[in-house]
């Protein structure tokens, strides 16, 4: 079997893409230029419109895949699989590249497995391998002490998750033109075992730590649950949503879907600030990806000033009031 | 070596340390408050529907290495083993603290399976002393170098020698690949239910486990008929710590050691040979960035470092 073309795998809620859909765009276009191949997204979802699909042409895929039903509305990863699975059956494509979501983490390891496919998680960097045209995968391990670059130089398809916020969104070229395929659902490919039948959607503060812009931490440094209220201020000031370190979640100052760190959420925002935070490595591990990052510690010897672009040795007490009403003002003034 | 602790099978150096008590309160968190919350929160929240039931629960764990203290020889990239604990995957814990909450509650057997060399037996040891009934470990040459395909199917292969089972349970990654694949991977080739991060089981009958499941946007609830397998976030329970009375059965439980000839599995699809992955580069990334750090001891210092931090949030235009 011969195959050819790289695909994304879209992410779609509701009848609208998630951003992520066009991060990955950015980087299956680059692969598709270097490999002189074409770039094809692949959409699974239910009650999803031409209009819609279109963005994705107009950010560089050359062909849509579309598989619509409602079996497809939320995923599952037995329906999800079996569908994902038919297209390579039918179309062989030489690289996937799909997002490091709840979803794409879970859809692409059970698909890997019945393709015998290789599968490299949480990709920070693609590219091509000159002269074999193999996919290279760089991805950290070991807490991110280490980066690795990984290949499958037997096996087709090469498959990758990329963390979400990791590239830019590809930009929109109204004039881009594209060929949507819609194809139909085979019901036997519907699998009942899983059954979703209940959602509770995160309320009041925003939580979906992996995509937003800016994220404002707290730490230990904090003493108690009541002065999470100074970084929320701070969040909401910068825009941005509320993360907490491990300690802070364990005292139950603070939910679980909050935690940075190895055994919570790998955050890459644009700017990340860190309050009352030491940086174990296992919190490092989850945030120091960042674009930006500050932190405001009292320790001058804390890990966290080795990762930080501008740090505070103080009392954060002392600096965040000072902050926020600096911030108050800035905005005050505008 | 390191293609195989990337990948996320086996580590290909034996440690020989086994984490000390303090390590594991470390990573069991610090709060005995909290435990005994979530102890009742998670007994509470199961509700038992239908009759009289047992529940037969796989575990598959991982031996890893301490990562707070991973040291790095600058110079080849790998890692540097003297010193360095090995402890069983800390987000294993969970899945093991949830399975023996729900043989404590409903009965039946817990198993946990490792691959990894033959140290690795001492993780088991540790779950079996925490609670498990007993375990197996997956070791032998033929499995070195696997990544995480060759894993999953040599785990799936080793579980369904285990016997019957209803439930496996994971935890969402280990520490050290971090890939977080072995776990579906292992549902893929048995082709049982699956979902993944999940944070709480609901409750459980002859043919379904209910589970929350923690997604970007909130919290799913999904209904699975088992047999099904759960990877777990660390929000599912707490760990407890092995008792006196559990190290000593530990101790004296046999822990049988199965290579892929006892398994009958196809060693081709085994090691490098079945793994689809390899390793060409290691790279040390750099840690430190080297910024601005300005001290703040009083009160007109940290007005002039918030200053200053003004402005360099306006240069990065976040203000």
């Amino acid at each position: 079997m011969t195959y050819a073309g790289v695909w994304t795998i879209a992410e779609a809620r509701d009848g609208a893409l998630r951003q992520v859909s066009f991060e990955l765009l950015t980087r299956g276009r680059k692969l598709a230029d270097k490999r002189n191949t074409t770039l094809s997204s692949v959409v699974l979802a239910s009650g999803i419109s031409d209009e819609t699909v279109r963005e994705l042409i107009k950010r560089g895929a050359d062909r849509v895949y579309v598989v619509d039903d409602p079996a497809l509305a939320h995923f599952t990863a037995e329906t999800f699989s079996n569908v994902l699975v038919k297209l390579i059956d039918t179309y062989a494509p030489e690289i996937i590249i799909a997002a490091a979501t709840t979803s794409g983490r879970t859809l692409m390891p059970h698909v890997s497995m019945r393709t015998h496919a290789g599968l490299t998680a949480d990709c920070t960097d693609l590219d091509i391998e000159e002269g074999t045209g193999n996919l290279l995968q760089t991805r950290p391990a070991i807490g991110g002490n280490i980066l690795a670059t990984i290949k499958t130089p037997e096996f087709r398809p090469q498959m990758s998750t990329v963390r979400p916020r990791s590239t830019k969104p590809a930009p929109v070229d109204a004039s881009r033109t594209g060929e949507i395929v819609r194809l139909p659902f085979d019901p036997a490919l519907r699998d009942g075992r899983v059954r979703r039948i209940g959602f509770k959607a995160n309320e009041g503060e925003e939580v979906d730590i992996q995509s937003a812009d800016v994220v404002v931490s707290g730490g230990k440094g904090l003493k108690k649950a009541e002065n999470f209220a100074l970084i929320r201020e701070l969040a909401e000031k910068l825009g941005g949503s509320i993360g907490a370190s491990r300690d802070a979640v364990d005292r139950a100052w603070i939910g679980y879907p909050h935690q940075v760190g190895l055994s919570g959420k790998t955050v890459t925002p644009k700017l990340y600030v860190a309050a009352g935070i030491s940086g174990a490595i296992q919190h490092l591990a989850g945030m120091k990806t960042a674009e930006t990052i500050v932190a405001i510690n009292s320790d001058p010897d804390a890990q966290i000033f080795r990762v930080a672009d501008y740090g505070i040795v103080g009392d954060l007490f002392e600096v965040l009031p000072l902050l926020n009403e600096r911030l108050s003002r800035e905005v005050g003034s505008k | 070596m390191l293609c195989s602790i990337l990948s996320g099978a086996l580590p290909g150096e034996w440690i020989t340390v086994f984490p000390s008590e303090s390590e594991r309160q470390k990573h069991s968190g610090p709060r005995p408050d909290v435990l005994l919350c979530c102890a009742v929160v998670l007994t509470a929240s199961i509700t038992l529907k239908g009759g009289e039931r047992q529940l037969n629960i796989v575990i598959p764990i991982k031996q890893v290495p301490e990562t707070s203290n991973v040291k790095m020889d600058e110079k080849t990239g790998t890692m540097v083993r003297e010193g360095v604990e090995s402890i069983i995957n800390p987000l294993d814990l969970y899945a093991i603290e949830a399975g023996i909450q729900l043989k404590d509650r409903f009965g039946g057997t817990v198993t946990v399976i490792s691959m990894g060399p033959p140290n690795a037996e001492k993780a088991i040891r540790e779950a079996i002393a925490m609670g498990c009934d007993g375990g197996v470990l997956v070791s032998g040459r033929e499995f070195a170098g696997s990544d995480t395909w060759a894993t999953a199917y040599a785990l799936s292969e080793s579980i369904k020698k285990i016997g019957a089972f209803d439930l496996i349970l994971c935890g969402e990654r280990a520490t050290d690949g971090d890939t977080g694949q072995v776990g579906p991977g292992i549902a893929s080739f048995l082709d049982v239910s699956l979902a993944t991060y999940v944070s709480r089981i609901v409750e459980t009958d002859e043919k379904e486990i209910v589970v929350e499941r923690l997604i970007e946007d909130g919290y799913e609830t999904l209904a699975m008929r088992l047999p099904a397998l759960v990877t777990v976030v660390k929000e599912i329970s707490y760990p407890r710590l092995p008792t006196l009375r559990g190290k000593q059965k530990a101790r004296k439980t046999a822990v049988p050691v199965w290579a892929a000839a006892e398994i009958g599995i196809d060693a081709a699809k085994l090691g490098l040979n079945g793994s689809p992955t390899r390793v060409v580069k290691i790279e040390m990334p750099k840690v430190t960035r080297g910024g601005k750090i300005v001290p703040a001891p009083d009160e007109e210092s940290a007005v002039r470092a918030v200053d200053g931090l003004v402005d360099f949030l306006k240069s990065k235009d976040f203000i």
